[in-house]
């Protein structure tokens, strides 16, 4: 797609995935990006959560968040419960979505933002962490990752589960103890990607216009299968980029 | 996890044998910091780069405490401080850099790889989770999250069997801190506290510490306290030192007062990808040892600058 960056689509088609008259738990950056922008065009009865515990904020065009904990992800909240209260409505059901992101997934959605490498107190590589990634993984109805699609990210087993996905695939994730949620969808720059309902391995629903199923298996470390039919998304409109390039002019997070 | 850090029988026991006084708490920051000892548990209240007590933070880098273990739920510069200051040894966290357009903190990685501070990692429920059964007096409370991960090794964390349901549930510790390090709005002379905009984990972590060292914003009267004490999230009886300090979070926020410097952040990052930990350490040389007063370290920003972070945090929230 030509004239649109990565993480422009990656916004667009996330705020596709949101409903009207739900709510969502969504971090800074693209997944606050979609939230504002789904809000805006067809689900106006969205309220946003956000971890720093914000409930319902209007994000102002221009004066985008840099974390989840200061005064731009609170501008004109409608109330401020405070982190653990924000993340406890998410535990008693009152969030539908989580939005997030991720450094490595694998075949059944688990995610690490912890450490690359064997050793977790000598790592290769520390990463910031989970903040609230994993219980908006373990807590919220459904969850979304958003991520870029490169076989770096995509591997076969990640090095720290940091946030659950469906675990070992199967039932285990219900037998750890995590009853609700699950991730549903893996929203990427070549397509979109779900799960077998049985065995919980990640296959591929859609694939953007212009990339092929083959071009997807290329950039997966792990072997991917497919839902029973694969749909083509719709490209991202005028429309969609002209609202969302609004609310960062300053393309802090758009590229 | 130190079994010290959820004993709810010794952290009573504590707290029942400290006077808890309704008198004045004023003081000076050298007086309250002096109240550490080397190889504390400094819980650190605010959230990122968000009401930090930095003023305590800088007394406590000036006195030079070693072998602190530091637990906040998303740690920010003033983490990397105390790692280059060599003044801690684990931090209890979520996560720790400064924010998404700065990437990885380089500090965070030149530690923790190097295996000098243990970075051990909670998720961000589970440790508001840990400051609320210590503010309940309780060893633990039963939760949802962070089951099945492999978080609960890192830190330790068990899991128990509903004895209603039978279903699994997380069981996750308490946290008993030795202090609090807090920054609030506004408080009366006998540490009756309130705060506006986001409360974090504040009011927990003041209940679960033993000790609880305060620097806010404003002294009001005890009438102002009295007029509204539905905001009073800390009472007296529970903080032991409260110190004057306007713009005591910055170059971090404060709800409705000032915005963080993300100018300085810059520069800040600028230096450490230039020379890495060199660059910290030059930096605590400028902030935190050479300047004598916190009034000094505010000079080195001008006066200029925290009008200006003044006028955006009234934009933002219309305060």
């Amino acid at each position: 797609m030509t004239g649109v960056t990565a993480s422009e689509l990656l916004a667009v088609v996330a705020a596709r995935e949101l409903r009207d008259d739900t709510t969502v738990f969504a971090g800074v950056g693209v997944p606050l990006l979609a939230a504002a922008l789904a809000k805006q065009r067809h689900a106006p009865r969205l309220t946003l959560v956000i971890e720093g515990g914000i409930i319902g904020p209007e994000i102002a065009p221009g004066r985008l968040p840099i974390s989840t904990n200061e005064m731009r992800a609170g501008r004109r909240a409608t109330m401020l419960p405070g982190i653990t209260d924000a993340f406890l409505f998410a535990q008693r059901g009152f969030v539908d979505t989580g939005f997030m992101g991720g450094a490595q997934i694998d075949r059944y959605g688990n995610v690490n933002t912890s450490v690359i490498g064997a050793d977790y107190w000598a790592p290769k590589v520390r990463l910031p962490g989970t903040g609230g990634a994993n219980d908006i993984a373990s807590l919220c109805r459904e969850v979304i990752i958003v991520t870029p699609h490169e076989r770096r990210r995509f591997v076969e087993r990640v090095d720290f589960v940091t946030s659950p996905g469906w675990l070992r695939g199967d039932g285990s994730r219900h037998q750890a103890g995590l009853r609700f949620g699950g991730v549903s969808r893996v929203v990427t720059t070549l397509g979109i990607l779900g799960f077998d309902p049985e065995s919980r391995r990640m296959r591929i629903e859609a694939v953007h216009p212009g990339v092929s199923v083959a071009t997807i298996r290329e950039h997966t470390g792990f072997e991917l299968g497919e839902a029973p039919r694969v749909e083509t998304t719709e490209p991202p409109s005028a429309e969609e980029l002209e609202r969302l390039r609004a609310l960062d002019p300053e393309r802090r997070f758009l590229g | 996890m130190k079994p010290a850090e959820y004993d709810f029988v010794a952290a009573r026991r504590r707290l029942e044998a400290k006077p808890k006084s309704a008198a004045e708490k004023l003081t000076s920051l050298e007086d309250a910091v002096a109240r550490i000892k080397d190889g504390d548990h400094v819980a650190v209240g605010g959230c990122l780069f968000s009401r930090t007590p930095m003023a305590l933070v800088r007394e406590l880098l000036r006195e030079r405490r070693r072998g602190l273990t530091l637990s906040r739920n998303l740690t920010c510069t003033e983490g990397e401080f105390l790692m280059v200051a060599g003044a801690v040894e684990r931090i209890v966290t979520a996560w720790m850099s400064i924010g998404l357009p700065w990437g990885v903190s380089k500090i965070l990685r030149h530690f923790v790889e190097s295996g000098r501070v243990a970075l051990e990692e909670w998720s961000h429920l589970a440790l508001g989770l840990r400051f609320r059964a210590a503010a309940m007096g309780v060893p633990f409370l039963p939760a949802l999250t962070m089951l099945g991960s492999d978080l609960m090794a890192v830190g330790g964390m068990k899991s128990l069997q509903d004895p209603y349901t039978g279903e699994t549930l997380a069981a996750v510790p308490a946290l008993f801190p030795d202090v609090a390090l807090l920054h609030v709005h506004r408080a009366d002379v006998f540490g009756n506290c309130q705060i506006d905009g986001y409360p974090h984990m504040d009011a927990d972590i003041a209940r679960a510490a033993t000790t609880v060292l305060v620097t806010t914003e404003e002294v009001v009267t005890e009438e102002a306290i009295r007029r509204r004490p539905e905001r009073t999230v800390i009472p007296g009886f529970a903080v032991d030192a409260l110190v004057l300090v306007p713009f005591g979070s910055f170059p971090h926020e404060c709800y409705g007062l000032y915005e963080a410097d993300f100018d300085h952040f810059a520069e800040y990052t600028r230096a450490i990808d230039a020379r890495g930990p060199a660059a910290v350490a030059d930096y605590l040389e400028r902030y935190a040892y050479a300047p004598p007063t916190w009034s000094d370290y505010l000079d080195l920003f001008g006066g200029e600058r925290l009008a200006l972070q003044g006028r955006r945090a009234r934009e933002l929230t219309g305060l």
